[in-house]
């Protein structure tokens, strides 16, 4: 893979071209299919509920985009939403007036646990994988231990509001979920982080060569850990407005750090560093929603979907291989 | 992984031997614990029989990932594979011990099929090896889960001689797995194969301009690999005596095979390490396994000391590596 990167060094604008247009083109297609069976769908306000539910994944991908953006992994998200989530109920224990201060407390894990995946890769050299499969392990040891084993107390109102709310009469759109607003101000911080801030260059630097990068002055490790952090916070953003929708459980975050990465890859971002774009996570992060919303429309049995969400994963990325070899 | 080769940079001379510090190690704790906890079975011929019974399952798969590993590749479809193939073989037996031979190659078959699948897709389509094993592991548990949902089939009791039988002190199980390590080490030392798996790992491309067919190379290992995951199939069917659709999932087969083999000391980038450093992984977690249930630790505070100690076994000679790691 290294060759072909080297090989070919296309301008900026059709790289990014090239980044969008997989993951969108696959969106569009499902999307399409879906709206043409649920007509409701092609109404404003059945994008808008689609985008609610997607929100969660699409925020968990743009967080894994700096990760991979910067060369690594991290596979402790699923684990972290996780936490967050038993954690949330435990902490706030269904009273309104705790909602505030447990979801700083919430970021807080959550910032402690970046810092820990990132010093451990820059300091003691682990390789991310191995790293963040640890805090994997163990956030979900802790996330037990602390529950007990099975979710207990529940989220108050004010708390599931953040992934559940819709304000009606809004001009223009009729509805407008507060988890859609707080999808577009991440992922609009998101973008601008990676694509017009000196921070942005300098991850992509990093993911693609980090002794050149080095030579040339980035300072590689504290990139490195604010990768990790920044992929974290994104997991504990996903996991609040998940828990808003999806309910208290144990296994409310399992294998998403997988489909996280899946819509990083879908878009067009290169494992190993170097090549990224946000508006392809998000892409990658809309056409695997409307993967399994599709499987769920048409009645596919749970199992068979897993079948079809492999075979996408692979013609996706072999599609994109292809043309990389072919530019 | 093949762009990663060029990361990692351990200075010659300054190397540690780590499968013999890792063995050392892991042995010393589970003594130490069995006689602070004065529970004297665990040193008896029979506690250390079974606990390197407690290292067969993990050790064939993690010796197959060690060879993709090498590669500069991966394969995260072992743990649906193993699935796969203890179904199929419980369910083609039916506990006749006349369909023994059909079901086990039916089995490495299957496994080889699989193997070759993951190879052409890396090698040929150039896709991502996670991605690539990623989607054909989902693929299969899919395929696996809409067909089966429980227990299927049985396996006879002439089948269950490979997991429970034994020659003289030692059980078949465990001679298999020294046998295999044995076979892979000589594959990997001896002969041309191993030689182009090596060069092919530490860098394709120059392996390629020195005129090493890399994609063979690539399909070999991944064949390997799943061979081995199709034989810890047959094993967790014969233990079980029936195949059920979860057993790969549950053993957490995929990320535990490749922790050992990176604790191991194999680079993750692929080109080096070895055999006998996994399976001194694979031993390290026979032991924590075994001394979790010596001194009774909950299954919950468990779970958070193997994710600590699986980063603190990798961060113990990677903090001497130079330059950085992704």
């Amino acid at each position: 893979m290294s060759a072909v990167a080297t090989q070919s060094r296309p301008s900026a604008a059709l790289r990014f071209a090239r980044g969008i247009n997989v993951g969108l083109a696959v969106f569009l297609v499902l999307y399409g299919t879906i709206a043409v069976l649920q007509p409701g769908y092609f109404e404003v306000e059945g994008f808008l509920n689609f985008l609610r539910r997607a929100a969660p994944l699409i925020i968990l991908a743009c967080g894994q985009l700096f990760v991979i953006a910067g060369g690594g992994f991290d596979l402790s998200m699923g684990s972290l939403v996780t936490l967050t989530v038993l954690g949330g109920s435990m902490l706030a224990g269904g009273n309104p007036d705790n909602t505030w201060w447990t979801i700083g407390v919430l970021y807080l894990i959550g910032l402690g646990v970046g810092l820990v995946n990132g010093l451990v890769v820059t300091l003691l050299k682990v390789p991310s994988i191995i790293a963040t499969l640890g805090m994997l392990l163990s956030l979900n040891g802790a996330a037990l231990m602390w529950s007990g084993g099975a979710p207990r107390g529940y989220l108050p109102e004010n708390f599931r509001a953040l992934g559940r709310l819709v304000y009606r009469d809004v001009p223009v759109t009729g509805i407008m979920p507060l988890s859609v607003i707080i999808l577009i101000g991440f992922v609009a911080l998101a973008a601008w982080l990676l694509h017009a801030t000196v921070f942005g260059r300098q991850v992509l630097a990093v993911g693609d060569n980090p002794r050149a990068a080095e030579l040339s002055g980035v300072p590689v490790g504290a990139t490195r850990v604010l990768v990790f952090v920044i992929s974290a916070l994104s997991a504990v953003t996903a996991g609040i407005l998940l828990g808003g929708f999806a309910g208290v459980s144990t296994a409310v975050g399992q294998g998403l750090e997988l489909q996280a990465i899946a819509a990083c890859v879908i878009g067009g971002a290169q494992l190993l560093g170097g090549r990224a774009s946000v508006t392809g996570a998000v892409a990658g992060g809309l056409s695997l929603f409307a993967l399994f919303t599709l499987l769920n429309l048409m009645g596919l049995p749970q199992p068979l979907r897993e079948t079809v969400q492999g075979l996408i994963l692979i013609a996706a990325v072999a599609s994109s291989a292809w043309r990389m070899r072919r530019a | 992984m093949s762009a990663g080769a060029d990361i990692v940079v351990a200075r010659p001379g300054r190397e540690m031997p780590v499968a013999p510090l890792l063995f050392a190690g892991s042995l010393a704790l589970y003594v130490m614990t069995a006689l602070a906890t004065g529970q004297h079975a665990y040193l008896t011929g029979e506690g250390f029989v079974g606990l390197a019974q407690r290292m067969v399952a993990l050790g064939i798969v993690a010796l197959g990932q060690t060879l993709v590993i090498l590669v500069g590749s991966i394969d995260l479809s072992v743990a649906n594979l193993i699935s796969v193939s203890a179904v199929l073989a419980s369910f083609i037996m039916t506990g006749e011990p006349a369909m023994i031979a059909p079901a086990v190659l039916a089995v490495l078959a299957l496994s080889a099929a699989v193997g070759l699948v993951n190879g052409l897709i890396i090698a040929r389509l150039d896709v991502n090896p996670l991605i690539a094993t990623l989607g054909v592991g989902l693929i299969l548990q899919g395929l696996l889960s809409a067909s089966f949902s429980n227990f299927a089939g049985s396996v006879p009791a002439a089948f269950q001689a490979f997991a429970y039988g034994r020659i003289g002190p030692l059980p078949w199980s465990v001679l298999l797995l020294f046998v295999l390590a044995f076979a892979i080490w000589l594959l990997l030392s001896r002969t041309r194969f191993g030689a182009h798996l090596y060069a092919t790992g530490g860098n394709r491309d120059g392996a390629r301009l020195a005129g090493i067919r890399t994609e063979r190379v690539m399909i070999g290992a991944h064949v390997l690999c799943s061979l081995m995951a199709g034989l810890t199939g047959l094993y967790l069917a014969s233990r079980l005596r029936a195949g059920a659709p979860w057993v790969g999932r549950d053993g957490v087969y995929d990320l535990e095979s490749i922790a050992v083999v990176v604790i191991g000391g194999t680079l993750l980038a692929g080109g080096r390490g070895g055999v006998w450093g996994t399976l001194a992984g694979v031993f390290l977690f026979a032991t924590l396994d075994a001394v979790f249930n010596m001194t009774g630790i909950d299954a919950f505070p468990k779970q958070v000391l193997r994710g600590a100690i699986v980063v603190l076994a990798v961060a113990v000679y990677a903090v001497h590596s130079k330059g950085h790691v992704a």
